[in-house]
């Protein structure tokens, strides 16, 4: 029996938080990313979620309630935006280095100066180096679904996950999303069994000074240096791809929905262009796919759901064929390009794959972006490709002069 | 697709209107609905759009409306701080809330034009929140009859889904108080 | 001569209506009645109290008292604060009467 709302991300986010039975939740409420906890608080007062809502002074302090939550062996979830992610950036490292399954929304906002409270993907992209697995959802059914799944996902490779999707434009937009059954919930995810169990009979300190060198331990153990905890967070990432594509399939037979695993596509089988981005703006960019197709021009997309762990193999699959590749991104790494356009390009690396990769960066701080806009872009791009141009980077509907 | 935009003030139930227009569109089976404020901060009293999107097919653009087919006015002193009429489509529906009668609506152009008195309805039914009447289930009533687009039993639905017991009856009573005393004016 | 980039970092200036006309967001305005507010009464400056206490900056401190209605948004603490009572908030309509 199917349970359709009309809701927005941000409700979403908080359902599957909810239907994740989460324990503990902290936050420091921000735009646009306030209503989820805000939703969660009124479910915890009312007795609708029996989980312990902390409150806290920062969200720097948000993440050490987390991370603190999580190491007792408690379901943890949390929500923030923008300078708030960034606040927390110390602890973020913290997080993936204790290896805790902690599942965080961030609903993506630009990032000051100057002040904006509105949508671009530099916040997430901005943490991408500290060891969380990050996902960039396309519409509030996959937020919820996806809540859900980095639970599992999160607790079987002992890494956080971040669940990125952009503020407003989803956070905001209300849209069908069928909530899934409870107890359908509990079926799909087993409890979390923490990797260390504290208790005062067995007392330990927990990430204490780890020296550049292996050392044995006062009972004899071999014990890592830094080095080789640091490889083995690498390795756990790179190993999670397999889970996170098998949650994707797992999910999808209990709940009828897939998401795609790491990667989604749209259209591509003949395309002469394949459009590739990640979160909304992918979303419009199959209806600027499906213009571009009316216009004569066999269009596709690639949407990238997990950006960390990159989906090397995924990405050299999907742009195999592919005569030209055109990434739409709400990011820039300064002084470089898109990073999800530098990313694709490093992952053709060596393959023979030798299309010409083009780069747009849009809606950077809220700036509206259109399909009709995205067809346009692609077919400049593709007029530029038969003149000769390989790369380019261009700042959509910006004043660049 | 169809799109329609909400011109009203912060406070008068802008973003609710919206959203219960998509909630009655999909129990009337459009497979794809989307509802959204302008995107930015709440502020009481300042010009605010939302927006509701309409389709058989589920919706995969997010963007801003820029041309709607319909453009419902919940507050009349708006055509003097926005250009409301610029953002409708030739043949759309422009849908007021005045004391006038759609044939003396004093704006012209290629467009229909509906229109009721929303807020004398609102106080009729007691629709008052801080003294001021909510006109934005009224103004649903008016849609429904001018456009045709959401029947009214669809949208008696969708108030039934989104309120409690008393609050749906008497908004359902205004709703079609509203779409009975819609006044309409086709486009020549 | 190097032209200088007046958006090189965002500014903006203190300026009357810097954000546009909020007067129209108003529902209730603020009505000062002179045989009650303390700088009409003692004809000198005096009080000031709703000039201190407006978010908006739009009082001016002068004998009479002035509010600037077209930035005014009818947040009444002016009135809440005005120790003599001589602000009323009155409904938009009957403001206009």
């Amino acid at each position: 029996m199917s349970n359709v709302q009309i809701i927005t991300g941000n409700s979403a986010a908080a359902y599957g938080a909810k239907l994740a039975k989460v324990q503990v939740v902290s936050a420091y409420p921000i735009t646009p990313s306030t209503s989820v906890t805000e939703t969660i608080a009124n479910w915890v007062e009312r007795g609708e979620l029996k989980a312990e809502y902390v409150r806290v002074e920062s969200e720097h302090s948000v993440m050490t309630v987390c991370i603190s939550a999580s190491t007792v062996g408690a379901r943890v979830f949390t929500s923030t935006s923008s300078h708030g992610l960034l606040y927390m950036h110390e602890q973020l490292h913290w997080a993936a280095g204790s290896r805790l399954p902690i599942v965080m929304c961030c609903i993506n906002r630009g990032v000051g100066a100057p002040w904006s409270i509105f949508n671009d993907q530099q916040d997430s992209i901005s943490q991408r180096d500290t060891g969380w697995i990050q996902i960039y959802c396309r519409d509030n059914q996959e937020i919820l679904d996806s809540v859900i799944q980095a639970y599992r996902i999160a607790e079987e490779v002992y890494c956080p996950i971040m669940v990125c999707y952009d503020g407003f434009v989803l956070s905001h937009t209300m849209m069908p999303v069928d909530i899934p059954d409870a107890d359908q919930v509990c079926q799909f995810l087993p409890p979390y069994k923490p990797h260390t169990i504290l208790c005062p009979e067995d007392p330990r300190n927990i990430n204490p000074v780890i020296f550049p060198w292996q050392r044995r331990d006062a009972e004899g153990v071999l014990r890592d240096g830094y080095m080789d905890m640091r490889w083995k967070l690498q390795h756990a990432l790179e190993e999670s791809r397999d889970v996170i594509v098998r949650t994707s399939r797992d999910y999808a037979e209990l709940f009828g929905r897939e998401h795609g695993g790491l990667l989604w596509s749209y259209r591509t089988d003949d395309a002469e262009v394949l459009i590739a981005g990640m979160g909304s703006i992918a979303t419009e960019a199959t209806t600027a796919a499906d213009l571009l197709r009316e216009q004569g021009i066999r269009a596709g997309v690639v949407g990238v759901r997990v950006y960390r762990p990159f989906p090397r193999a995924e990405v050299r699959e999907a742009f195999r064929k592919a005569p030209a590749i055109v990434v739409f991104e709400k990011n820039i790494s300064y002084g470089y390009e898109g990073a999800l356009c530098a990313d694709i390009k490093a992952a053709l690396y060596g393959t023979g794959i030798d299309a010409p990769v083009h780069n747009f960066i849009a809606g950077l701080g809220g700036r509206d972006v259109k399909a009709g806009e995205l067809a346009d872009a692609v077919r400049s791009s593709l007029t530029a490709i038969t003149a000769g141009k390989r790369e380019q980077q261009t700042w959509l509907n910006c004043v660049t002069e | 697709m169809y799109e329609v935009i909400w011109h009203g003030r912060g406070g008068q139930g802008v973003v609710i209107a919206a959203q219960i227009l998509a909630e009655a569109a999909y129990l009337q089976g459009f497979k794809g609905v989307t509802s959204a404020p302008t995107f930015g901060p709440e502020r009481r009293g300042a010009p605010l759009t939302a927006s509701t999107r309409i389709s058989d097919a589920p919706i995969r653009t997010f963007s801003q409306i820029e041309k709607a087919d319909i453009a419902v006015v919940l507050d009349p002193s708006l055509f003097g701080v926005i250009d409301i009429v610029g953002s409708l489509k030739p043949k759309g529906w422009l849908i007021v809330n005045t004391l006038k009668k759609a044939d003396e609506v004093d704006i012209h152009g290629c467009f229909n034009i509906a229109a009721a008195d929303a807020a004398a309805i609102a106080i009729r039914f007691h629709l008052l929140k801080e003294g001021a009447p909510m006109v934005n289930t009224p103004m649903l009533g008016v849609l429904s009859r001018a456009t045709g687009l959401v029947s009214r039993e669809s949208l008696e639905k969708g108030l039934k889904w989104k309120l409690s017991g008393g609050a749906s009856a008497t908004n359902i009573a205004a709703l079609r108080a509203a779409y009975e005393e819609a006044s309409i004016r086709n486009h020549a | 001569m190097e032209t200088k980039d007046d958006n090189l970092s965002a500014m903006c200036k203190p300026a009357v209506g810097e954000a546009g006309r909020t007067g129209d967001w108003r529902d209730a305005t603020p009505v000062i009645d002179p045989t009650k507010c303390i700088a009409s009464v003692k004809n000198r400056p005096a009080c000031y109290l709703c000039w201190l206490y407006c978010p908006e900056g739009i009082v001016t401190a002068a004998v009479p008292v002035k509010i600037d209605l077209d930035y005014c948004k009818g947040c009444g603490i002016c009135a809440e604060e005005c120790p003599s009572k001589a602000i009323t908030m009155v409904m938009h309509e009957e403001a206009v009467k």
